[in-house]
């Protein structure tokens, strides 16, 4: 076999082990509930009967494998199971909701968000890491570098307040509060995710325009850009022409996981901008410790953070030059 | 008597020459040689420190003295003016370095104790333990450490102590990698060999052979380690399931004042408010990466762009 296939395959059931390990322990975390959880669940109106019917549909009469089983089965099909709130009452079963129906029209917007973000930083990046390399120790350099480390040091609440007085409320031409639903047209959605996807942005760029500097700029050292350099190509032949292509596989890494890490960002500019997302939903849930909810939230982010993870590695593998003439 | 005499007073001349450089001193040229950044960076962390120190008499007010008028303006009673139940927000931003510096303190540290005595003994075992410890942290470093700690909290319910324990375990697994990684350079050497010949054990081999060895990677990484931890207890503070009311945090402070914002265009200095304790989070992180980074220039020379 081809060693490529063959260490992407490897890499490949390795991300599904991780997968299938993480499950494991997002749904032992229920195991860990205080003895007394149905009845802070249910509060102190909860009937004996109510208490005892809620720890049997949360199965705690069974043995732990046979409720993962039946979660993961679940899961697969897409049932999350149902939310906790709305259980205190009698007819508890009809008022408690499906967790699928709370999360889906929120994991689209927060997809939503974080693409835009992704459209917008990923190129950005880019650009800038690739100039700052091409003007090294300029002023340019300079600026770039120190605007991103500052962003690097800065909680992501504080961008994002910082973004809204200057543009929502001393300059207003941004809203601050980016409500959206169904019904909300795509031009007024932009406009409302603009500062959301700003703040984003901001906070993951740093990391991908210095990683694409530092890896243009290690190469520059190798002897066969050197050669090139000799040969007489200019400087933005030589990076754009001989450097790049074997910087890829860094940058791609790093993308990704600044990608990745966008999804721990999102929780927390979704609840400045009051953004309809799964991250405000899970972090209502850890306050109402509702636990469903969150377990579901978190295996979607988990999902997401180690799928993206997962390709990055693979680009690194597929791109990279050493690997494609075996010896 | 001849013999020896000789010998004493060469060997004291010597100690003189040599012992006029006493830590301090040596403390001192380092400080003279180094760059702007890093002396604003000790600086601020030392001035956070006093603060942190000395909160009871250097507040105005009390840490949780109510006062009748909420969203009071900035002022000459109360300087940045009071928040939504009228408490004074200079006094709470002054014991806020007290209690979000300190928790962060706290966590950092117990991170370090379990991440660099695992990874410690992870690297000079090389067994099962190694094996085991490691992929277990494969595993929780796979899930985004905030988006974990909230799953936690919402098990174990949100209080200090949880709060600590949570971030300071899932932090402890990046100590864990840096430390087994770094340890197993200093492990193969001669000496740490030499030392298990002797027959020591596994714990003097790690406090007396290794550790000096792999101490100033370890320093500067509890530098970033943490900014990282703070950086997330401020956030989880902020999404009001970290450190909770009526204790003063800079976090939730944000959270709490963040309405203000909307006024700035008719008084500038309100819109200002959410910003101050976000800014005293923000300037903290610099200083401290400011520090690490000239410690990590002078101690390796790596990540000398």
């Amino acid at each position: 076999m081809h060693p490529i296939i063959r260490t992407v395959l490897v890499r490949l059931a390795l991300g599904l082990l991780t997968l299938l390990a993480v499950s494991i322990i997002l749904f032992s975390a229920i195991e860990f509930l205080p003895g007394d959880f149905a009845q802070s669940a249910l509060g102190q109106l909860a009937t004996p009967e109510t208490i005892a019917a809620f720890r049997k549909e949360l199965g705690l009469d069974e043995s732990a494998i046979t409720r993962y089983y039946r979660w993961i089965t679940g899961v697969l099909r897409g049932d999350f199971g149902t939310s906790f709130s709305g259980r205190g009452s009698v007819t508890s079963i009809a008022k408690s909701r499906d967790v699928v129906d709370l999360i889906a029209p929120r994991f689209w917007n927060t997809l939503f968000l974080a693409s835009l973000t992704a459209i917008i930083a990923v190129p950005l990046a880019l650009f800038l890491g690739i100039t700052s390399a091409l003007y090294r120790n300029s002023f340019y350099d300079r600026a770039v570098n120190a605007a991103s480390l500052t962003t690097i040091s800065f909680p992501e609440f504080f961008v994002a307040y910082i973004l809204i007085l200057l543009f929502g409320s001393l300059w207003p031409i941004f809203p601050t509060l980016a409500k959206v639903d169904e019904t909300t047209l795509l031009a007024e959605r932009l406009l409302r995710c603009a500062l959301p996807a700003f703040t984003l942005t901001l906070v993951i760029i740093a990391h991908m325009m210095r990683m694409t500097r530092a890896a243009i700029i290690n190469l520059l050292a190798s002897p066969y850009i050197q050669m090139a350099v000799l040969s007489g190509a200019s400087k933005s032949e030589v990076i754009l022409k001989h450097a790049l292509p074997n910087a890829w596989a860094p940058i791609a890494t790093v993308t990704a996981f600044n990608l990745a890490y966008l999804v721990v960002g999102v929780v927390v500019v979704e609840v400045v901008f009051v953004y309809p997302g799964i991250g405000q939903l899970m972090v209502d849930s850890v306050a109402s410790r509702n636990i469903p909810v969150v377990q579901a939230c978190a295996l979607i982010f988990a999902v997401t953070y180690i799928v993206l993870n997962l390709i990055a590695d693979i680009i690194g593998i597929v791109t990279n030059p050493r690997l494609l003439h075996p010896k | 008597m001849i013999k020896s005499e000789p010998t004493d007073s060469s060997k004291v001349v010597i100690e003189n020459n040599f012992e006029k450089r006493t830590f301090w001193n040596r403390a001192k040229l380092e400080l003279k040689k180094s760059p702007g950044t890093a002396r604003f960076g000790m600086i601020v962390i030392l001035f956070y420190i006093i603060v942190a120190l000395f909160a009871p008499w250097l507040a105005p007010y009390g840490e949780s003295q109510v006062f009748p008028i909420p969203y009071e303006p900035w002022g000459q009673e109360f300087v940045f003016g009071t928040d939504q139940i009228g408490r004074d927000i200079l006094s709470r931003m002054i014991f806020g370095a007290r209690n979000t510096v300190g928790i962060a303190v706290a966590t950092t540290l117990i991170s370090f104790l379990i991440g660099g005595a695992l990874g410690l003994a992870a690297a000079i075992n090389r067994s099962w333990l190694d094996q085991v410890l490691s992929r277990c942290v494969d595993v929780l470093m796979a899930i985004p450490s905030l988006i974990f700690a909230l799953v936690l909290l919402s098990i174990f319910g949100t209080s200090i102590v949880n709060l600590i324990l949570i971030i300071a375990v899932l932090d402890a697994t990046r100590v864990f990698r840096l430390t087994r990684a770094v340890s197993l350079n200093v492990v193969v050497m001669d000496f740490v060999e030499a030392a298990r010949l002797r027959g020591e054990g596994l714990g003097w081999i790690m406090r007396r052979e290794i550790l000096p060895n792999i101490l100033p990677p370890l320093i500067a990484e509890f530098g970033l380690r943490f900014c990282f931890v703070f950086l997330t207890i401020a956030g989880l503070s902020f999404l009001g399931v970290g450190i909770q009311p009526p204790l003063a945090d800079w976090g939730s402070m944000v959270r709490e004042t963040a309405m203000l914002i909307q006024f700035a265009q008719y008084d500038l200095k309100a819109g200002l408010t959410p910003l101050l304790p976000a800014s005293a989070i923000a300037l903290l992180t610099v200083a401290v990466n400011f520090v690490v980074d000239w410690f990590l220039h002078k101690t390796s020379g790596l990540r000398d762009e």
